[in-house]
Formats: C-alpha cells, sequence, structure tokens
C-alpha cells in the first residue's frame, strides 16, 4: 500500500471511511505511481479482468437458461441459441470470450517471460497467476463439456481417462470422476457445478495477483527497480485507465470481428452433434488454447509418462522464478536471453499447430523434438544462460538515459556520478 | 490567462461530453441484451392462446385450464346464479363493474383464477355470496367474480377470449 495518508473531504466519507477504508482502496488505486514507461503489453492486465468478468456475467446468464442434464442439455443449448432474447449473442460472446481471455492471458504471459517480471521480489504474484492459468484451463475444459455435442462428450472422455494412467488407482479415480462408469449425466452435472465455482476462485485470486503486484509494483520494459512515487512514475489514473482502455477497445474490435462475423471458426463443427457414446468423431482435438499440452501429451509414447510431461509442462512454469538464474530481468538487456525468447514464442506455436494435426509420421517426429525444446530450454538454456550470458549494462532509471543524452549506458552512468 | 486559453477549455468539454455520449450509448446497447434475456421469449409467446373445449360442462359446473401458467376458470352458470350476478347494485361493489361486461355470453364466465390480493387461487362455489372465496387472506367473490368483501383491490380478472365455434373458447 502506498505511504500517503487519504482523507475523505466530505464529513460522511470520513465517517464511512473510518469504518471501512474503501475510500482510502479507491484513492490507492487511483494514484498508484506506475512505471512510465509501460508499453500496450502492460495493458493486458486490465483486459484480463475485463474477460473474467464478461465471462462471469454472460455465464451467469446462460446458467438460467441451460439445463445441466444428459437428455435436455444438447436441447437446452439450442433453446438458448433460437428462442431466448440475444441467447445467440451472450452464447457467442461467452464462447468466443473463452477464446479471447486465452488469447490475452497467453500474450500476458509471454510478456512476464519477455520482460523478466516472474524474477524477485515479484514471484507471488507469477505463482498466484500460474494457478490462475490452471485454473483457467480446467474451467474452460469442463464449460466446454456443458453442450453434450459430440467434442463435448468425447473430450470428456479423453481427459478423465489421463487418470486412468494412475498405477493402481486409475479406474477408481476415474469413476470417482464420472460418477459411473463412463462420461455420462453425474459427470455432466457436476461439471456444471465446478464450471460455475472455479471462476469465482478465479476471481478471488486475481484479486491477490493484483494486491501482490502492488507490494513492489509494475515491472516495466526495462526491468530495472524504480523509486515510486519518484521521476520515473505517473499516477495509474488518469494515465494507465486511458491507456487500458484504447487497448481494451482494440481488443473489443477484434473480440467483436469473431462474435459477429465468424463466432464458430474457433469451435468444432462435430459439437453441434449431440452426444453419442457409440461413436467416436474421426478426428478429435481439443480448444485451440490447449494444443501445445495435447502436443506434448501425444508426444510421449508411454501413457503414464505422457500425462507427467504434459502436467510438467505446466509445473516448470511454476518454478521459473528459480529455473532463470539471470539478476537481469528485460530481454532488451540480455542479447542471448532475447534470441531463446524467441525461439520458445516459435517453439510453443509449433507445439500448438503440431496438437492439431494427427498424431503419426512427420508431425508426431516434429512434436517430439519440440516437446524435448521446451523442456530443454526451461530446464538446461535458462539456468546455464543466468551465468555465462554477457548482459547490457542497465540504465539507472527511466529517465537517466534520455535525461542523460547519452546512448552509451557508460557514459550516462558517469553523468549521473557528476550529478550526484 | 490568454484568448486562446480560454477558448480551449470549451473545444475540451466538447470532446468529452461527446466521447461520454457515446460511451453511454454503447453502454447501454451493450446491456439491453444482458436484460432482455429475461423477458419471456419466443417459444414462450409461442404459447400466448390456448383453445379449451366446453362441449361437456353442464349448468353450474366450472373447470380450471392454463393458460400462459396461469390457473382459467372456464364456469357454466344457472339461470340463478346469472340472476343474482345482475341484480347487485353497482353501489354496492368495491370494484363496480356490471356483469354484463364481465360475460357477454351470460352463460359463460371466464376469468383468471388468481386473487387479486397476493396471487392465491380462489375456491369455487364458496364464500359469503356463492362465488369464490381466497382461502389465503379470506376474500370473497361473488357469481360475477367480483370482489365483496376482504382484502383483494380488484374483481379476478377477465382475459381476452372468443368463441371460435359454439363448443371452443380460445382464450388470449
Amino acid at each position: 500500500m502506498s505511504e500517503h495518508q487519504y482523507e475523505p473531504k466530505s464529513k460522511i466519507g470520513k465517517w464511512f471511511n473510518d469504518r471501512l477504508p474503501m475510500l482510502t482502496l479507491a484513492d490507492h488505486l487511483r494514484s498508484y505511481p506506475t512505471p512510465k514507461n509501460l508499453n500496450y503489453w502492460w495493458t493486458f492486465g486490465g483486459i484480463l479482468t475485463f474477460c473474467l468478468i464478461t465471462q462471469i456475467i454472460t455465464g451467469v446468464i446462460l446458467g438460467m437458461h441451460y439445463i445441466a442434464h444428459a437428455e435436455l442439455a444438447f436441447e437446452s443449448v439450442e433453446h438458448i441459441m433460437r428462442d431466448v432474447n440475444y441467447g445467440w449473442l451472450i452464447r457467442y460472446v461467452h464462447a468466443n470470450g473463452a477464446s479471447m481471455f486465452f488469447l490475452a492471458v497467453y500474450i500476458h504471459i509471454f510478456r512476464a517471460l519477455y520482460y523478466g517480471s516472474y524474477k524477485a521480489p515479484r514471484e507471488v504474484i507469477w505463482i498466484i497467476g500460474m494457478i490462475i492459468y490452471f485454473l483457467m484451463m480446467m474451467t474452460a475444459f469442463m464449460g466446454y463439456v456443458l453442450p453434450w455435442g459430440q467434442m463435448s462428450f468425447w473430450g470428456a472422455t479423453v481427459i478423465t481417462n489421463l487418470f486412468s494412467a494412475i498405477p493402481f488407482f486409475g479406474e477408481s479415480i476415474t469413476n470417482w470422476l464420472w460418477g459411473g462408469f463412463a462420461v455420462d449425466n453425474p459427470t455432466l452435472t457436476r461439471f456444471f457445478s465446478l464450471h460455475y465455482l472455479l471462476p469465482f476462485l478465479i476471481f478471488g485470486l486475481v484479486i491477490l495477483h493484483i494486491w501482490a503486484l502492488h507490494v513492489p509494483g509494475n515491472n516495466n520494459p526495462i526491468g530495472i527497480d524504480i523509486k515510486k512515487p519518484s521521476n520515473d512514475t505517473v499516477p495509474f489514473h488518469p494515465y494507465i485507465v486511458i491507456k487500458d482502455l484504447f487497448a481494451l477497445l482494440i481488443f473489443l474490435i477484434i473480440f467483436a470481428f469473431f462474435v459477429f462475423y465468424s463466432p464458430n471458426i474457433l469451435g468444432h463443427a462435430d459439437n453441434y452433434i449431440e452426444a453419442n457414446p457409440l461413436v467416436t468423431p474421426a478426428h478429435i482435438v481439443p480448444e485451440w488454447y490447449l494444443l501445445p499440452f495435447y502436443a506434448i501429451l501425444r508426444s510421449v509414447p508411454d501413457k503414464l509418462f505422457g500425462v507427467i510431461a504434459m502436467f510438467l509442462a505446466i509445473f516448470v512454469l511454476v518454478i521459473l522464478p528459480w529455473l532463470d538464474t539471470s539478476k537481469v530481468r528485460s530481454a532488451i538487456f540480455r542479447p542471448l536471453y532475447k534470441q531463446f525468447y524467441w525461439f520458445l514464442v516459435a517453439d510453443v506455436l509449433i507445439l500448438g499447430y503440431m496438437g492439431a494435426m494427427p498424431a503419426e509420421g512427420t508431425y508426431l517426429l516434429i512434436a517430439r523434438v519440440a516437446t524435448i525444446y521446451y523442456f530443454t530450454h526451461f530446464l538446461i538454456i535458462l539456468p546455464l544462460l543466468g551465468r555465462k550470458e554477457k548482459t547490457i549494462a542497465v540504465p539507472l532509471s527511466i529517465t537517466d538515459p534520455i535525461l542523460g543524452g547519452m546512448s552509451n549506458q557508460s557514459m550516462t552512468r558517469n553523468n549521473q556520478k557528476f550529478k550526484d | 490567462m490568454s484568448e486562446k486559453d480560454k477558448k480551449d477549455p470549451n473545444r475540451r468539454d466538447f470532446i468529452i461530453t461527446a466521447t461520454a455520449t457515446v460511451g453511454a450509448v454503447g453502454a447501454g446497447a451493450a446491456v439491453w441484451p444482458l436484460i432482455d434475456q429475461m423477458n419471456p421469449d419466443a417459444s414462450v409467446k409461442a404459447l400466448a392462446s390456448t383453445e379449451v373445449d366446453v362441449s361437456n360442462i353442464q349448468p353450474g359446473q366450472s373447470i380450471t385450464v392454463l393458460w400462459r401458467g396461469k390457473p382459467v376458470f372456464i364456469k357454466r352458470r344457472t339461470n340463478e346464479e346469472i340472476e343474482k350476478a345482475r341484480s347487485v347494485d353497482l353501489k354496492e361493489l368495491k370494484h363496480p363493474e356490471k356483469d354484463e361486461e364481465r360475460a357477454k355470453n351470460p352463460e359463460w364466465l371466464v376469468m383468471l383464477g388468481i386473487c387479486t390480493h397476493l396471487g392465491c387461487v380462489p375456491l369455487g362455489d364458496k364464500g359469503d355470496y356463492n362465488g369464490w372465496f381466497c382461502p389465503c387472506h379470506g376474500s370473497h367473490y361473488d357469481t360475477s367474480g367480483r370482489i365483496r368483501k376482504g382484502p383483494a383491490p380488484t374483481n379476478l380478472e377477465v382475459p381476452k377470449y372468443e368463441f371460435v365455434n359454439s363448443n371452443t373458447i380460445k382464450i388470449g
């Protein structure tokens, strides 16, 4: 929390604030000192908050019309699409909203990777973020099951069968998850219940995420510690608010394009066929945002180790603050890391593409290489790079390189000494 | 303050007002679907009228049918009941309505079976006026379904209906 004391102007404001200091909190958020060099990659936190709230509002509404029952679910979704006033719009916003949410979260995560936002003292922010990401994947997966189409049913079957890889207890665990001997009505009703619950847990974690962020303050593109408030900061309102709103507007245009012009392009046509436990669709794929992990799962030839590899792929992200040994945060000052960063981006995109392709021949080979590279990046390259890499000198403040007027960092540093 | 500075705030005010207006219209347009989704939808509206076969109802009998999820009383009145309903002095009534207006065809009384007090279903052939009596809070209705005693403010509502033929009533 910021150091300055806030005193409400009105008497009633003061009376209330003494009992519940919400106005102090609002003032803290309003005047919070933010680095003045934040670029547009920093607007995705706000965009993600918008996405979560949109998903919760549209989801609560869909819950008013949806019926969680194996016999009625598919029909109730069609009822939403055809009869309910603006039901088509609300459902398309919710379905595409999930994709937009993941698009934003991936940009948000890769921004953190580029600028080293996960490093001390921001490890807890990062870990909370990873928990949110994991819960998002669970929520999205269970939400996709609810329309009870063919992809819903078989997606649920495949993913829950992952747990059957666990030795000895596998079968009893899957039966416990299903509430039966296969995915059926009990599975659907519990998925609905949890799909409704998890977003509120995510919401709580988002509050913790922001709280943890407000202790050290934002990282920034040059990744240095800054004094706040100082010459290097601007108040959150109006500077960041306006920038976030502008970025949100652009994001909404893309969002609206999907909702109004190609609402089904990110889904699968098979999900408009009602679930049939007797026939599996020829080619079953998860939603695009899960594809890289799906590719990792399939590239391991052993059932149990495939599942382990998939969960490890997420776990290496959680322990990333301790895998990256470099003290320099921003990739701007890490010439080698910058290259490996883009290799990783390409690697994840390749994994995503391979996840959508059939697991055979060249596709499988490429997926395997990409899987090995993914783990190499986190487990070998990052720990070594921190020790070996020659980094570029980091400026002392955000204004320093500009006010110093020197492109040469060492000159700037001398300049600083001279000023002192 | 120079001349130019004085003008500038006006221009800025205009931009802010215009932006806020466009924003408010946009927010309203975005919120409307979220509200309208709770209104009766197309499939509910499609059930807005019900046809009822009344050929088996004998004088003195009454049936209750469901229309838009609400009970509707269809009563075939006896001459005695019609007489009783039509002879009442309108000044005695809390909610003055002529029986002739409530039952165009005097033999048939069609009305919503919902007490105008708080929505319970009144019981037939009961109460001080041998019409309907609501057990919830004790409202007495006469043989024309008009409120005579108790807390209900108005007469039992007569829905829009018509005789499609001599045996069939279409409600709604």
